[in-house]
């Protein structure tokens, strides 16, 4: 069998793989994080939840109410952006004028809240979710199997990430939400509804985080835990990438998934080490980040 | 002279706890150019954030063409037909210079003031060859053109310019000096805060002097010469 460095080249083809799904999952949360602390200058810890919520809505939508997969990956972002766009007008907005670190408490303090009405409701012990019968099954590549399941999630994350970062950068709609993250009173003073576009900025990166959700469903156990691990990772990505920075957020997104991959097969006790250590040495040599601006 | 259409009466404003505006009582009419002078710190560009809503608090009574917008949140003022162009010109580093001069969204089309993109390339021919460059790559005198050009194509026609002169060559004055003449002639209305009193002094149909964040006297064009002994003193110069 064909070996890479002394690793059979299935494991790391499958590890690499199972990167750039991971990859894929960073990339639409930091997207998110970063959109949304671009205009709404809140670190929103929430946004790990908003991923778990994502699974456990589109777990609830096929339980009870017998709506499938596709149902859930239409309907779930909408729903969960319905419900940031609720929390952005009742509690967020708040707190704006404010230090990042209330920005930082009041959304862990949601965290804990969603977290105990999802554990208090579905709890602990972790739910099952189906892959679609669509896509189920395998590709063979000859070289190796792919699940088509999980080519499926590699083109739907990166083909949103695509859309949203070409709305951002080709858009007049992006390019005044570039300029209200620049200076949002002075976009206000233009005459547009900056209040407005905050609210729907906030709504639109938690259906990503939620879109996410749904994807990543069929992929593990639900718990209402996994929020908590993804985003300490994600914070990471954010802080590689350059906080604010769209396009730093995608690429690091898929960049850190591909090394934890790699540090799997070939250094496994460092594989959920290596992002935070690449965090230390970017910060080092690049404080804003790879992406970020001075 | 026609009619007034901005007025502010008895309008205190502050940045956070500091209290900064003290009863500013101002009205411009259509048509007008008027220039606030006074010291630096004396209160003149706050005048204009407190006009364009972005004060953290103001009080008293403003008036667009004779509405009421006291209490109108500060996205709703540019509505009423107000282009502002801010000291620190505000020119957005992401953005490209087109895409800086298509921000502002076109909010009355209906007084005829609006002029299109041709004309405005027409009368700033720096900013069409630079018009895809980000907007902070241009020279300090292109990103002033930039920050007047592009509240031109919204429609406002009260335009309210923060020391558009200041920090410039010579030679770039001189152009911003022909371009407030010409939009004069347009029909704009023009508030300008300037520091340099050389600049404003032929543009102003009337002057108004402000110290410690209220105006303290108002000079008009033709007073100008009898006056300019006074006008040293307040200007400190």
């Amino acid at each position: 069998m064909t070996e890479i460095f002394g690793v059979p080249a299935p494991v790391l083809y499958g590890q690499l793989l199972l990167g750039l799904v991971n990859g894929s999952f960073y990339a639409l949360l930091s997207l998110g994080l970063s959109l949304i602390f671009g205009l709404l200058n809140i670190v929103n810890f929430a946004h790990g939840t908003m991923y778990m919520l994502g699974a456990f809505l589109a777990y609830l939508l096929l339980e009870p109410l017998g709506l499938g997969y596709w149902w859930a990956i239409l309907l779930v972002p909408l729903l969960a952006a319905g419900l940031g766009i609720v929390i952005e007008r009742t509690i967020l907005k708040r707190i704006y004028k404010l230090d990042h670190i209330y920005g930082l408490l009041v959304t862990f303090g949601l965290t804990m809240v969603i977290e105990g009405f999802v554990r208090v409701y579905f709890g602990v012990s972790g739910l099952r979710y189906a892959v679609p019968p669509s896509l189920q099954g395998m590709v063979d590549l000859g070289f190796m199997r792919l699940p088509i399941y999980r080519i499926w999630v590699i083109v739907a994350a990166l083909g949103l990430c695509l859309v949203t970062w070409l709305v951002i950068e080709r858009t007049r709609l992006g390019a005044t939400l570039r300029a209200g993250t620049e200076n949002p009173s002075l976009v206000q003073a233009f005459g547009v509804n900056v209040p407005l576009l905050v609210t729907l900025v906030f709504g639109w990166g938690v259906g990503l985080a939620a879109f996410a959700g749904v994807l990543a469903a069929p992929l593990m156990q639900l718990t209402p835990q996994i929020g908590h691990s993804i985003i300490i990772t994600v914070f990471g990505v954010v802080v590689i990438g350059g906080m604010g920075s769209i396009l730093g957020s995608i690429v690091t997104g898929l960049g850190l998934g591909l090394i934890e991959g790699l540090a799997k097969v070939y250094y496994p006790e460092a594989s959920s080490t290596a992002i935070f250590v690449l965090m230390i040495l970017v910060l080092l040599v690049r404080p804003h980040g790879l992406f970020g601006k001075q | 002279m026609g009619e007034t259409v901005l007025s502010l009466t008895g309008v205190n404003g502050w940045y956070g706890e500091s209290h900064v505006l003290h009863g500013v009582d101002l009205d411009v009419r259509r048509g007008e150019v008027v220039s606030l002078i006074g010291r630096n710190g004396a209160g003149r560009t706050t005048i204009l954030r407190a006009i364009m809503g972005l004060l953290d608090r103001r009080e008293g009574r403003l008036e667009i063409r004779g509405h009421n917008m006291s209490t109108t949140p500060a996205y709703r003022i540019a509505k009423a037909g107000l282009g502002y162009c801010p000291e620190e010109r505000g020119i957005f580093a992401s953005l490209s210079c087109e895409e800086n001069l298509l921000l502002p969204p076109v909010t009355r089309t209906d007084g005829g003031m609006a002029m299109s993109l041709d004309e405005i390339y027409a009368m700033f021919p720096n900013l069409k060859e630079r018009a895809h460059s980000p907007g902070t790559r241009l020279s300090g005198g292109e990103q002033q053109m930039l920050a007047i050009a592009r509240i031109l194509r919204t429609g406002a026609d009260i335009l309210l310019l923060d020391e558009i002169s200041e920090g410039l060559a010579p030679v770039i004055v001189q152009t911003l000096s022909r371009v407030i003449q010409d939009l004069k002639a347009r029909g704009f209305t023009i508030v300008m805060v300037e520091q340099n009193f050389r600049f404003a002094a032929p543009l102003a149909d009337r002057f108004f002097i402000i110290e410690h964040g209220r105006v303290v006297e108002e000079i008009a064009q033709a007073d100008l010469a009898a006056r300019a002994d006074d006008i040293r003193t307040y200007l400190g110069v």
